[in-house]
């Protein structure tokens, strides 16, 4: 069959997870075994059937660990995208191009993270990258909230986004959590003034700004349109898939390059919409990489829902709630369902578009998933 | 504290702060200021650099004030101000530091309340790292 690049060629028809915690007894690869053998049955594949393999990079769990501990078959394609979070969809582009091209039959694309009960990334001083690290962690900018939080602290002053942008993008995620049993705050509701009285993290980000640490895996699995229609359940399509890592981009501290706000996604998303049959308008629901309040209005605005320095305004209303103009991070997102490297979002989108998530968007047929803003990042446009 | 990890690109930058100095690396062909400094000039791909001296002036183009959790020697001293620089004869040159009272003094030596993006600076040095005092 002649196919128009990636369009529509591939589908993911398994998805699967472990419990979301601050603390889970499994170690990593415990827990990336699981979510991979959920999402085969999910999808009702064996195994040994899978011939690829895609993850992102601050993975501990090694492929040739996972591949020989569930059993896989022999593997003709494996990938590792580099910039952490900013790869989580591109794991599943990477297994949509395998496939469409013939590398490969059946993908596998996951991450087990143990970020609640493991060290956090930014306490270890023996291994500092010398670049950035040298030209930021002597002064003390220390964590990649304080990253963000410079980059927020120039948007408000840029465009007047206020602290109560970033609580309706808090707010929302949260809100969806409380409708979802497996989020790590279902049961906790935020209120505006728990938001504006909570402790700082580094200002002006405060505590409900910011992620989850969180144990957990997640995994999906990726197969042609052709064997799609033979699996489970119905299948969600990858309608286009970007990657994007702006000219003169400079990691998370952007701040020395020509234009600091407009961060990778704006050059993923041109790439993404140019293959797509349909634009911003018609996406029913997004979930957008929240590893900080802040990279949800600089995602709408790379992505195009609104225009430059509208971002913040674009989040009133309850536009980001359900019924709005744009359902955000239906399952909580990373600030309030699990932050999993941004790999729940992608899951996510799947279970809207099946029809089966705990604050499903009646008849939602488009899906926008992106990965971390600020790094090299990517996206994808999900479709039924 | 942390000191710079540095590396042969970054070196020049520490070397000439060590002796009271701010320089950036300039292409030394077609004269392009850059930074972090890297091998080669992304306008005219010359390989060939100098460091060149700046007036250690500058504006607040952003701050940020850190709060606990971080690392020890860094939460003594919280809350303290973050800022990234950006030079007067060098605009799109970009610094991250901090504002404080004087030279050596600590990062929360100045009221956070008198940083504004905006405000000018100017650079001081103390064990070898440059520091901003407000102009
Ligand atoms: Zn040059």
């Amino acid at each position: 069959m002649a196919v128009a690049g990636l369009k529509d060629a591939t589908a993911i028809v398994g998805i699967g997870q472990s419990a979301f915690a601050k603390h889970l007894p499994q170690d990593e690869k415990t827990l990336a075994c699981r979510a991979v053998l959920a999402a085969l049955e999910d999808a009702g594949i064996a195994p040994g059937e899978v011939d690829a393999l895609a993850s992102y990079t601050m993975e501990e769990t090694d492929e040739v660990e996972l591949a020989k501990a569930v059993g896989f078959g022999d593997l003709t394609f494996f990938s590792k995208v580099g910039y952490g979070g900013g790869g989580s969809c591109a794991t599943v582009g990477h297994l949509a191009a395998a496939i469409a091209c013939g590398q490969a039959s059946v993908g596998v694309a996951w991450r087990s993270r143990k970020r609640g009960s493991g060290p956090r990334p930014w306490t270890n001083t023996t291994v500092q990258l010398p670049t950035p690290a040298q030209w930021t962690r002597p002064f003390g900018l220390l964590r990649p909230a304080d990253e963000i939080a410079m980059l927020t602290r120039r948007y408000m002053h840029e465009y007047g986004a206020t602290r109560d942008h970033l609580f309706n993008v808090a707010l929302a995620c949260r809100n969806r959590a409380n409708q979802n049993p497996a989020a790590v705050m279902y049961e906790r509701p935020l209120t505006r003034e728990m938001y504006m009285t909570s402790r700082w993290i580094s200002e002006p980000l405060c505590l409900f700004d910011n992620c989850l640490e969180t144990d957990g895996a997640l995994a999906c699995v990726i197969v042609g349109r052709e064997r799609a229609r033979d699996c489970r359940h119905a299948p969600v399509y990858v309608h286009s898939a970007a990657q994007g890592l702006p000219a003169q981009h400079h990691g998370m501290v952007n701040y020395w390059n020509d234009d600091p706000l407009t961060g990778p996604a704006w050059t993923a998303a041109r790439h993404l919409w140019k293959h797509a049959d349909f634009t911003p308008d018609d996406v029913d629901v997004a979930q957008v990489y929240d590893a900080f309040t802040a990279l949800v209005p600089l995602s709408l605005e790379g992505y195009g829902f609104c225009g430059r320095g509208e971002g913040g305004a674009f989040t009133e209303g309850g536009a980001l709630e359900i019924g709005g103009r744009l359902p955000l991070n239906t399952s909580g997102g990373g600030l309030s369902e699990a932050y999993v490297h941004g790999f729940n979002l992608v899951n996510e989108g799947v279970k809207q578009l099946r029809g089966s998530s705990t604050a499903q968007v009646p008849g939602a047929a488009t899906c926008l998933v992106t990965a971390g803003e600020g790094v090299p990042t990517s996206a994808l446009l999900l479709r039924n | 504290m942390l000191t710079p990890v540095t590396d042969g690109d970054g070196a020049p930058f520490w070397e000439y702060a060590a002796q009271g100095e701010l320089r950036v690396q300039a292409c030394a062909d077609c004269g392009e200021p850059r930074f972090p400094p890297r091998p080669c000039c992304a306008h005219c791909q010359s390989f060939a650099s100098r460091w060149r001296a700046v007036s250690g002036r500058g504006r607040i183009w952003s701050y940020v004030v850190p709060h606990p959790p971080l690392l020890p020697d860094y939460a003594q001293q919280a809350p303290y101000n973050v800022v990234v620089v950006e030079l007067e004869d060098a605009p799109r040159i970009r610094l991250v530091g901090n504002v404080v009272d004087h030279a050596g003094a600590a990062l929360n030596s100045l009221d956070t309340q008198r940083i504004r993006i905006g405000a000018r600076v100017h650079v001081v040095f103390a064990d070898g790292l440059p520091q901003w005092v407000l102009a």
